[in-house]
């Protein structure tokens, strides 16, 4: 399968945010936790699912991602301008922080 | 302009503190995002791609110069220093918190402003003629009734859960540059043979996954119906329109499905019932609400100004510019300037904190404190004196807003797209960038002379691609960005829908698909007439012919 | 389910026959429209109280002409977002007269209890008694209204009339007062 990692974005704020390994969410998607199988992303899910009965993130979904050399790439332009910010205006978003 | 009274002023201070309330029962849990979601539209706020979307109406594209800084303050203060005028005379903030949009809301309604009904199925925000009560072709303000409209579908408590988003638009002058007819209601005024004012109403238009060039209900409503005869248009519709399936939702498609003929009868039947009673609108209301409206104390001044024309034959720059800036101004001596958001390179529609106050500044100095936002995305300063037009444009020029191409190829009309919209399949954006360096050369650019480019990401159609006489629609073919080319749409009193030339365009090929069209529009145009006026006479088969000619 | 009338929770008399099983012997007996239309006649020489409930896709006047023998009609919202019924309920209380108890079932939300409230409903079928509570802060927080409606709340273009507000030559406010026309 294609290797995936969850988003959502934050009730508060609504930034884009990225599940991690210990079940909290971050900004950066280089911290978000791999999802190798079916049923570790269904896993996955529904810990999303949890956290947006909590009222911290809501829309959570699974996206498809590359991981090389142990950095993962988002795959699409759609989750690739996500992760990043407008690419018609790279001093805002995310990239404007990874300068 | 129209200024709040302590009645409308409590509305909208009512309305801030029930959102504040809504917020904080989301965040406490007391609501769904489910049960919020509606909650949060009706007031103008989406989650987008990378954060929420605060959409705040501007009613009838009319600012004050006070507004529109505070429109700035806000950029500012709780976004990141600009905002993005839409085609639908509205403004978008792009990066507020959830947190503090009742805190932006009640710093609106400071300012009579606020985002009511700019999303969700209801009555939006209605919109009209940015020269309205000063264009030199008007019959009558249509201010006055887009005033009236705003009001009554306000908070409406029949039709604040339409089968889907209800969208209305008037006009006063027979050149239509308010696009009604791709409205669920188009409003124009007219006068029947005894010389009375009145509207010709016109249902079912659209743009979307099904464009539809709405069609006349009604010849000559008198004035005094038009809210009884609105109130049955909305309630057949609120009735009868589908449910079940959101792009079979609006207007445009129950009327096509039920016939013009059988759908009017409905509306004239329910109508029977409503006029002559409590929406009757009496001479007396209308004269109050058009009190507001009242031209400024313009100079008496002779036609054109003559410094002007020693100042257009010193720099032609300046010339060029009032080309294609200004539109004939009912008052002598005096012209509405049009001021381009669309430089080369840029994001149409976009203006920054500074641009903004540096209209606001203008328009105080120049235009009596009256800004207006136009559906193609541009800003207008009403009432400028001709011989004030030199300053006007150097300290435009200080601001980057000088850009000489209003209404020529590079004024494009774009939504969004990807790069902020969650619905998007393609960016826009990046599309219009590249375009506008393309056709960067104003000689050139003023040799193409008139013509509309629209854009959308995606079927919703924000970008109005239909009605562009070069349209192009962003698709996604299997992650990967292309673009459809469709021609011949327009949305003036002749509104038409664009053909598609053949298969879509991929993002590293649309710009010169769009030099194609353009140069095969120069070969065959005859005595200068325009590409609109060009393309209804050959059709589609010499552009057709020279875009696929290679393949 | 908990029922809220003038913002209390009521008792609630009306029992609901099933589609398809026999009519309850009952003092008030509600009925979907189905059973309404099939066994009309006999329904009607019933002693007691009768009641119709409609689908959001049986409009009101499939029952116009029975109105004066009803004292209950049921309006289903079957999704919040489904707002036919608002349209519903004001032609019942405006054109067709209808005066009794005019009851909104289905998806009833706190957050509609105003518009409801404004189309001529007087009760409310809800899944949370605790929205009782609720019902007069819902109604109390928009405090003024552009549109005459079946509440018979004066629009702010009445009230508006006696203030002889606004710039230049505003017209002089009518004499007495200019109460809505609505009458239902």
């Amino acid at each position: 399968m294609t290797v995936k990692a969850i988003t959502a974005n934050r009730l508060s704020d609504g930034n884009v945010v990225y599940l991690r390994q210990d079940d909290t969410w971050s900004e950066r998607i280089q911290e978000s936790i791999v999802a190798d199988s079916e049923d570790l992303a269904t896993a996955l899910l529904e810990l999303a699912k949890r956290a947006v009965a909590e009222r911290l993130v809501v829309d959570p979904y699974l996206f498809a991602v590359s991981v090389e050399d142990g950095r993962i790439r988002p795959l699409g332009r759609r989750e690739e301008i996500r992760a990043a910010g407008p690419s018609v205006r790279t001093d805002l978003g995310y990239q404007a922080a990874a300068e | 302009m129209y200024r709040y009274d302590e009645f409308d002023q409590t509305l909208v201070d009512d309305r801030v503190e029930q959102f504040r309330g809504q917020v904080q029962r989301r965040l406490s849990g007391a609501l769904t995002e489910e049960q919020f979601r509606p909650l949060r539209l009706m007031n103008g706020v989406y989650l987008q791609l990378h954060a929420y979307m605060l959409r705040v109406a501007i009613p009838y594209g009319v600012l004050s110069t006070r507004q529109l800084r505070k429109l700035a303050h806000i950029a500012r203060r709780y976004d990141k220093g600009y905002g993005h005028f839409t085609t639908r005379q509205n403004i978008q903030y792009n990066w507020p918190k959830l947190y503090e949009v009742p805190d932006i809301l009640a710093e609106l309604a400071e300012v009579e402003m606020h985002a009511i009904q700019t999303s969700g199925n209801c009555i939006r925000n209605v919109t009209a003629d940015q020269f309205a009560g000063v264009a030199a072709d008007e019959i009558e303000d249509p201010r006055i009734y887009a005033e009236i409209i705003r009001q009554w579908s306000t908070l409406h408590p029949e039709f604040s859960f339409l089968p889907r988003k209800f969208k209305i638009a008037l006009t006063a002058a027979p050149h239509d540059r308010a696009a009604i007819k791709t409205h669920d209601i188009g409003i124009g005024m007219v006068k029947n043979a005894e010389g009375e004012t009145g509207f010709e109403i016109f249902v079912g238009g659209g743009l979307g996954r099904t464009p539809v060039v709405a069609k006349r209900v009604r010849g000559f409503l008198p004035k005094q119906h038009l809210l009884s005869y609105l109130e049955a248009i909305l309630r057949v519709y609120n009735q009868l329109g589908q449910r079940n399936n959101i792009y079979k939702a609006r207007i445009k498609i129950l009327v096509n499905q039920v016939g013009i003929e059988a759908f009017t009868a409905m509306v004239e039947e329910e109508w029977q019932h409503l006029k002559d009673d409590a929406l009757d609108l009496p001479a007396d209301e209308i004269a109050y609400i058009k009190s507001y409206f009242a031209p400024p104390s313009y100079e008496k001044l002779e036609g054109e100004d003559a410094s002007l024309a020693e100042k257009r034959l010193a720099e032609p720059a300046f010339a060029r510019w009032l080309l294609t800036s200004l539109q004939p101004h009912k008052a002598p001596g005096y012209a509405i300037v049009t001021i381009s958001l669309k430089p080369d390179g840029g994001i149409p529609g976009d203006a920054t904190a500074e641009q903004m106050e540096a209209v606001a500044d203008l328009a105080d100095r120049y235009s009596f404190g009256e800004v207006r936002v136009a559906h193609e995305q541009n800003l207008v300063l009403t009432d400028v004196r001709q011989r004030d037009l030199h300053a006007v444009w150097q300290e435009l020029r200080r601001h980057g807003l000088a850009a000489p191409n209003v209404g020529l190829l590079s004024d494009i009309i774009a939504c969004p797209g990807l790069d902020y919209c969650s619905l998007a399949n393609a960016r826009s954006i990046p599309l219009a960038q590249q375009i506008t360096r393309r056709f960067a050369d104003l000689d050139r650019l003023h040799h193409i002379g008139k013509i509309t480019l629209n854009i959308s990401g995606c079927i919703n159609a924000c970008g109005h691609h239909h009605v562009g006489n070069i349209g192009i629609l962003g698709v996604d073919k299997k992650g990967t960005e292309f673009y459809q080319v469709t021609l011949g749409g327009s949305a003036d009193e002749n509104t038409s829908l664009g053909e598609i030339v053949g298969p879509a365009f991929d993002e590293h090929h649309v710009v010169d698909a769009v030099e194609t069209v353009v140069n095969t529009y120069l070969e065959i145009r005859k005595n200068g007439e325009d590409f609109i006026t060009a393309y209804r006479r050959v059709g589609l088969a010499p552009f057709k012919e020279t875009l696929y000619a290679a393949h | 389910m908990p029922l809220i009338k003038d913002g209390k929770i009521a008792q609630d008399p009306w029992i609901e026959a099933a589609p398809d099983a026999a009519l309850p012997d009952v003092d008030a007996l509600l009925v979907p429209y189905a059973v309404w239309h099939e066994h009309r006649e006999t329904l009607m020489k019933r002693n007691g109280r009768l009641g119709v409930r409609l689908a959001a896709d049986q409009p009101p006047q499939l029952i116009a002409g029975d109105l004066d023998r009803l004292d209950l009609v049921a309006l289903e919202f079957p999704t919040f977002r489904d707002g036919r019924a608002y349209s519903y309920a004001r032609l019942l209380r405006e054109r067709y007269g209808y005066k009794k108890e005019l009851r909104a079932v289905g998806n009833v939300l706190r957050d509609q209890f105003l518009f409801m409230h404004r189309c001529g409903f007087d009760a409310y079928a809800v899944a949370d008694e605790n929205l009782a509570a609720e019902w007069s802060r819902a109604l109390a927080e928009i405090s003024v209204v552009y549109q005459p409606s079946t509440d018979r709340r004066r629009p702010i273009s009445s009230l508006r009339r006696r203030t002889p507000a606004g710039p230049g030559a505003a017209p002089a406010p009518k004499s007495g007062e200019i109460v809505s026309s609505w009458a239902y």
